[in-house]
């Protein structure tokens, strides 16, 4: 794998001078994942936070070829682009390596993106579909989406007198894209470079649909200090909120923490939680922790299970 | 060498697509276009084509991966009807505004609800205001050939706007028709090689940002210079078709006459009821009635001058519409044509008949009624609807 070193001296895909707020950690996921590609990219992303930040006319902050069609369809836009590309190879016309890039807020994702990302992963073109995952519709304003998680306030599920935040858990993308047989889909959080830049160096040397949902905080929308979004992307892995794993040809390998911090060290670090700490609350945060544990029991079955298997 | 066959406006359309070898298709089935893509499918499988053909999971992502794969560079083609086309709307001004010449194969049905799978115009019509051309077809000849000129239309340099070419769906998607067909080479010919794209979004040596966000200061000049293409469409359609009836011998307008120069009493309709209509003209004619009918070929961008000069010595005009607008002003013909007119010094009077909604049944019969309606105008309500049952 490359170090920082070597990373520190490729041009960057993506310049200063974007307007993403201080500290936003969207801007991070593309660098470093575009940064881990040893070939040329093709970006294409869906509308929100990335898109509309890097690409106000007449500038723009992309060294790379980028094109933006509409909010649910960034991985059917590069279906297109893949398979036009194809026919090229296929007709002797280009030998060049191309890797293809979507990237997706979790709201162009997780939810009205959701078909277009299957389809374009059940088709298995080769592309790897980044989702920027930052737990809300940050771009519209903090509205709840399907992966935002149990408890936090957001403008459309806010925290009131009678209500805490989002009653649901979050839904579980890693595990649906797991479950369409792809090459590979992993899970990485922006704070841990060098797991994420792994990640999409491995993504970038398998053929076909490839996945990775990398957890992103949001110093607008989760309301932290923006100094503290690699910081809070860490504890996220070290409570076991976002653990840290990748799933290649359906084996599972996990990241383990030292020592598997409480809910409440990552509950804390944001304001959209905070709530949950008054008192009443606890059943709560309780509910939170159980999720967090059943799903890393889950994980750690799993990876038992597939590395059986595998062997 | 002109070949003669029967084919389905479906087959005809789908012929026009081998001989033009798209780079890339993206299509989902829709009833009754899916037969279209279905033979083209085939043609895939067999290798009589060279294309990239992708069976995406719906409507908008076959239109969202005919975006990816003509910005990228490549001739794309897809096809549609009704609540496909329906869901592609977000998608279509998003082509037009990124000047990507894709080509449409769109068979007219009725948009839901009730769901209803029968020919009417009401979703193509409702997709008129969204940068692209519209040829609608009065047979699948002509849909053969509007398709095959399709290619040259969308990817002209002045104009780089996508292209829809319509049938009537069932009426002509599904019936057997006689029609003649061109050499393979020819097609080639005709439409030039490949596609020369503006821009690449895979000539990674010089990147391109495609899909920008455009705010107050930049968004009104960018679509205005859709409005100022769309306008020069009008020269570019004509020159294909010219250069078409050239090579080919069969001629195509903006709008076609049939006994018109004289006409006093003017049906003006498109797509497949042109036929008919021309049948109950000829009927009229050997009675002496001074009967005609003016037909629009392509409806985006409007022949509003050419319709008003080729109306201009009608007595009486009745406007066919194959929609309804449910503004309680008449369908979208007739507003069109309607207002097109309005200039002229002397003008014809001019109702409007809203017809054949999901299906029914157009026919001699109800086509007669219009012209008798016509020669008594003067009874006759702004609006109306033909074939209806009260």
């Amino acid at each position: 794998m490359a170090n920082l070193k070597e990373l520190s001296k490729k041009q960057e895909p993506l310049t200063g001078g974007h307007r993403l707020c201080p500290g936003c950690g969207a801007s991070i996921v593309v660098r470093q994942v575009l940064l881990a590609s040893k070939d040329p990219v093709v970006v294409v992303s869906a509308t929100g936070c990335l898109e509309v930040s890097t690409t106000i006319f007449p500038y723009s902050a992309w060294k790379v070829p980028f094109l933006h069609n509409a909010f649910e369809n960034a991985a059917a836009t590069m279906s297109g682009v893949e398979a036009y590309y194809q026919y090229l190879k296929r007709k002797g016309k280009t030998s060049q390596h191309i890797n293809f890039v979507a990237f997706g807020g979790d709201g162009g994702t997780y939810d009205i993106g959701f078909q277009s990302l299957s389809g374009a992963m059940e088709r298995g073109h080769d592309l790897t579909y980044v989702c920027y995952n930052n737990q809300a519709y940050m771009n519209t304003g903090i509205q709840r989406s399907s992966a935002t998680p149990k408890g936090a306030n957001t403008t459309t599920e806010p925290a009131g007198k009678v209500k805490q935040g989002k009653t649901m858990n979050r839904k579980d993308l890693t595990e649906i894209m797991v479950a369409h047989n792809i090459p590979y889909v992993a899970q990485a959080t922006v704070g841990n470079w060098a797991d994420l830049t792994r990640k999409a160096e491995k993504a970038f040397s398998i053929r076909g649909p490839k996945f990775m949902n990398v957890l992103q905080p949001c110093r607008l929308g989760w309301a932290y200090k923006p100094e503290e979004t690699g910081v809070i992307g860490r504890i996220a892995a070290e409570t076991c909120f976002w653990p840290l794993y990748e799933v290649e040809n359906g084996v599972y390998k996990i990241t383990k923490p030292r020592e598997k911090k409480p809910i409440t060290e990552f509950l804390k670090t944001q304001e959209r939680f905070r709530h949950l700490f008054k008192p009443g609350n606890e059943k709560i945060i309780e509910d939170i922790q159980a999720e967090v544990d059943q799903r890393w029991q889950s994980l750690l079955a799993k990876e038992a299970m597939t590395a059986k298997a595998a062997k | 060498m002109v070949k003669v066959v029967a084919k389905t406006g479906n087959e005809a359309m789908a012929e026009a697509m081998r001989q033009i070898n798209p780079d890339v298709v993206a299509a989902y089935p829709i009833t009754p276009a899916t037969e279209i893509v279905m033979i083209f499918a085939k043609y895939v499988a067999d290798g009589l084509v060279d294309t990239e053909y992708v069976a995406v999971e719906s409507e908008h992502s076959a239109m969202s991966a005919c975006v990816g794969a003509s910005a990228a560079g490549g001739r794309v083609m897809t096809g549609t009807s009704s609540q496909g086309l329906a869901l592609m709307y977000e998608i279509l001004p998003i082509v037009s505004s990124l000047r990507l010449p894709i080509v449409m194969c769109d068979v007219n049905r009725a948009i839901s609800g009730p769901i209803n799978i029968h020919c009417d115009h009401s979703d193509t019509m409702a997709a008129q205001d969204f940068g692209w051309v519209q040829i609608f077809s009065e047979n699948s000849q002509e849909a053969y050939d509007s398709l095959i000129q399709a290619i040259r239309i969308a990817e002209d340099p002045r104009l780089q706007l996508p292209t829809m070419v319509t049938t009537d769906g069932f009426i002509i998607s599904h019936c057997m028709d006689k029609i003649e067909l061109l050499d393979d080479a020819d097609v080639q010919k005709f439409i030039g090689g490949e596609r020369k794209a503006a821009t690449r979004l895979l000539d990674i040596d010089k990147p391109v940002t495609l899909g920008l966000i455009d705010l107050q200061d930049y968004y009104f000049e960018h679509r205005v210079q859709v409005a100022e293409a769309m306008r020069g469409a009008k020269k570019i359609i004509l020159e294909v078709a010219d250069e078409f009836a050239e090579k080919f011998g069969r001629k195509y307008g903006l709008i076609e006459g049939y006994q018109l120069d004289d006409a006093e009493h003017v049906i003006v309709a498109l797509g497949s009821t042109c036929g008919t209509t021309k049948v109950v003209v000829d009927e009229l004619r050997a009675k002496g009635i001074k009967a005609g009918l003016l037909k629009i070929r392509v409806f985006r961008p409007f022949p509003a001058e050419e319709i008003a000069a080729a109306l201009s010595k009608a007595k009486t005009v009745a406007v066919l519409d194959r929609s309804d607008t449910w503004s309680a002003q008449g369908g979208h013909v007739f507003t069109e044509v309607r207002s097109g007119m309005f200039d002229q010094k002397a003008k014809p009077k001019m109702i409007n008949y809203i017809y054949g909604l999901g299906g029914r049944e157009i026919n001699l019969e109800l086509i007669r009624q219009v012209y008798t309606d016509l020669q008594n105008i003067e009874k006759q309500p702004l609006v109306q609807y033909l074939g209806v049952r009260e």
